[in-house]
């Protein structure tokens, strides 16, 4: 079954909290919503799921018009990023919990039970409480129960995020094989781009209520439709330069110039703002066209192989991130080198050309 | 390491021990005093060892008073906890309605406990009182300054307006910290409103619930200024709980003694149900 929102918009009083949106998730597909914070992620999963009515718009859900249809009488299971599992009842109750709601054999629960338990390695943990579980444990609890009913729609809101960076990266990577055979639509809401393209499918990337680009993960990434939709899509964010064409070259507000790339050379002249993503940035001359920028170092984080410098460029912030270890001095000039070959190259509405 | 040895750090608690001393431990142990001892008055006093304790034991007033007290306590908590999260579960959780319904539950509570008393002595009285009057309009028998039955009728009904504010306000309390995902996710399951209540807003308030207990258990062991201003314990004896029956020892017949003997038995009494509450309830928690 596919959902597919239709003109889907919520508005509470005057303000919009989610503008008119269109969106297919295909059956069996994993689909991340890509956000900061207030995007709209979870607002857009409740719409989804039927916690919430929209203004305007239709829900349809395997051909079907669910729109009113309330979350009860939908099959949608959900995971919070607050670890959500009844208090008093132990792990096995909680994952057996919508099963017994949904009137099941009891032993037909029994062995839904110990299947998810065994596949969320939570089977030793069955007779005790949430309270006494770990973050993990409690987490892989709720996703277990979200699992169990075999929903038709399962959204997860940031379910990792209240966990600690060891347990992040298990649960991560586990993810993708719970969901690798079954046939429901997975809606996971991030605000990490890594998260989006470590698990593939499709990518929604949210800004301020809105979808500004729905679409296979990698092609999001590599195209994005707007500046906007890059920004929301970069980590760390991408930097941004203001540049003027003039004939075959770019002229940077400093007065700094470098030819157009070729694939570029059909525009016209006038104002752009040219995105260029971290790693193609570094102290050292690489790709195919490397053009110097200077600045001022801000910071510099050293992890293990690889190095985040800070710098100013023209009265903004650029970061690079580079292989091997560059202990630039803060406030430090420092000459570090963009491949513009790789430049993204927007409009002055940001429209990406 | 050379490691200083210094005691006159000591000194710094002095000004509390003084004061603690001078407000707790020396009228305590004046009672103490006096509950072993037999007067006369002139501070001429006579070691009397337990009697006064074995008196106050084996008297049938003081088993009387006592059962009375376990009845009427047993009672408004049987009343005041269900009714008080029956009213924190109907109060909005959100919106302009929440100060107002916050404000009107703590009304009963910033009354002084006399005038609350006063209050309902004169809203209950058969001839002029509105309660008095109205139950005697549709038929009933009331008077509470005739009948037993009817002083306590009045008396907990006095002490559920009172205090079930008290109940609401805590239970409240922990209804708004729960979280919303948590009504979501049970929407999600499609549990039923009596399973949401069963399985996320119960256990979730069981904190301030036991506090909730404890603290009515303990005033309402305790109560007397209400009491005293409504019936004074009658009519008769009926509705003469333990402290009402301890002043009029101590003061109305000056029995210090005995009066001191039961002081540190009810304070006893407390302490030891205050502390079998707790376990309990504590217990179960851990369970």
């Amino acid at each position: 079954m596919s959902l597919e929102l239709r003109r889907v918009s919520l508005r509470v009083g005057a303000e919009t909290h989610i503008h008119p949106v269109d969106l297919v998730c295909e059956p069996g597909s994993f689909n991340v919503l890509l956000g900061t914070t207030l995007a709209g992620k979870t607002t857009l999963m409740k719409l989804m799921a039927g916690l919430e009515r929209p203004t305007s718009g239709e829900v349809h859900f395997g051909g079907r018009d669910v729109t009113g249809v309330s979350v009860r009488n939908r099959n949608v299971s959900m995971v919070y990023q607050q670890f959500i599992n009844y208090p008093n009842m132990t792990v096995y109750e909680n994952i057996a919990s919508p099963l017994k709601v949904a009137r099941m054999a009891d032993d037909e629960i029994k062995r839904r039970v110990g299947t998810f338990a065994e596949l969320l390695r939570l089977t030793p943990m069955l007779d005790r409480r949430p309270s006494e579980l770990s973050g993990g444990q409690q987490q892989r609890t709720a996703m277990a129960r979200a699992l169990v009913k075999d929903a038709d729609l399962v959204l997860l809101d940031e379910p990792l995020a209240n966990l600690d960076f060891k347990l992040r990266e298990e649960l991560r990577d586990e993810l993708p094989r719970l969901f690798a055979d079954r046939d429901c639509i997975v809606v996971y809401a991030t605000t990490e781009p890594v998260e989006a393209l470590l698990f593939g499918g499709h990518t929604a990337c949210l800004y301020e209520g809105r979808v500004v680009q729905f679409g296979p993960t990698g092609e999001v990434y590599r195209s994005p439709a707007d500046l906007t939709s890059a920004q929301v899509f970069s980590d760390p964010p991408i930097n941004t330069a203001q540049v003027t064409k003039a004939g075959g070259d770019f002229h940077l507000v400093d007065g700094g110039r470098f030819p157009v790339p070729a694939r570029h050379a059909g525009l016209a002249d006038g104002a752009y703002t040219l995105g260029v993503r971290p790693h193609h940035v570094s102290p050292a001359p690489k790709g195919t066209q490397p053009v110097a920028v200077e600045g001022t170092v801000l910071v510099t984080e050293l992890s293990g192989s690889e190095s985040i410098i800070h710098f100013t460029f023209h009265e903004r912030t650029w970061v690079s991130q580079a292989h091997g270890i560059h202990p630039f001095e803060v406030g430090t000039r420092q000459r570090l080198y963009a491949d513009m070959s790789k430049a993204l190259v927007f409009d002055e509405t940001g429209r990406r050309l | 390491m050379n490691k200083t040895h210094d005691n006159r750090a000591w000194f710094f608690v002095l000004p509390v021990v003084a004061l603690v001393a001078f407000n707790a431990v020396i009228p305590l142990m004046t009672v103490v005093n006096y509950s072993v001892q037999e007067t006369f008055g002139d501070n001429v006093f006579f070691w009397a060892g337990v009697t006064w304790f074995e008196q106050v034991l084996q008297s049938e007033r003081f088993h009387n008073a006592l059962g009375r007290q376990l009845i009427f306590t047993f009672t408004i908590l049987a009343i005041e906890i269900p009714l008080g999260v029956a009213i924190a579960l109907a109060m909005p959780r959100k919106g302009p309605w929440v100060p107002v319904c916050l404000v009107l539950m703590a009304l009963p509570l910033l009354i002084p406990w006399n005038v609350v008393g006063a209050m309902w002595n004169i809203f209950a009285l058969p001839d002029i009182g509105l309660l008095g009057r109205s139950l005697n309009a549709l038929g009933f028998d009331y008077n509470f300054t005739r009948q037993p039955g009817d002083a306590w009728f009045t008396l907990i009904l006095m002490d559920v307006w009172h205090w079930t504010s008290l109940v609401v306000l805590l239970a409240y309390a922990g209804l708004v910290s729960i979280p919303d995902a948590y009504y979501q996710a049970a929407k999600i399951d499609g549990a039923s409103p009596f399973a949401i209540f069963r399985y996320i807003q119960l256990p979730k308030m069981k904190r301030v619930l036991t506090i909730a207990v404890l603290l009515r258990f303990m005033d309402s062991f305790m109560i007397y200024t209400e009491l005293s201003v409504l019936t004074g314990g009658g009519p008769g004896n009926s509705t003469t709980l333990l402290s009402i029956d301890l002043v009029k020892i101590a003061l109305g017949q000056f029995d210090l003694g005995p009066a001191a003997a039961m002081s540190l038995i009810y304070f006893l009494i407390i302490l030891l149900l205050s502390w079998v509450f707790y376990t309990l309830m504590m217990r179960n928690e851990q369970q």
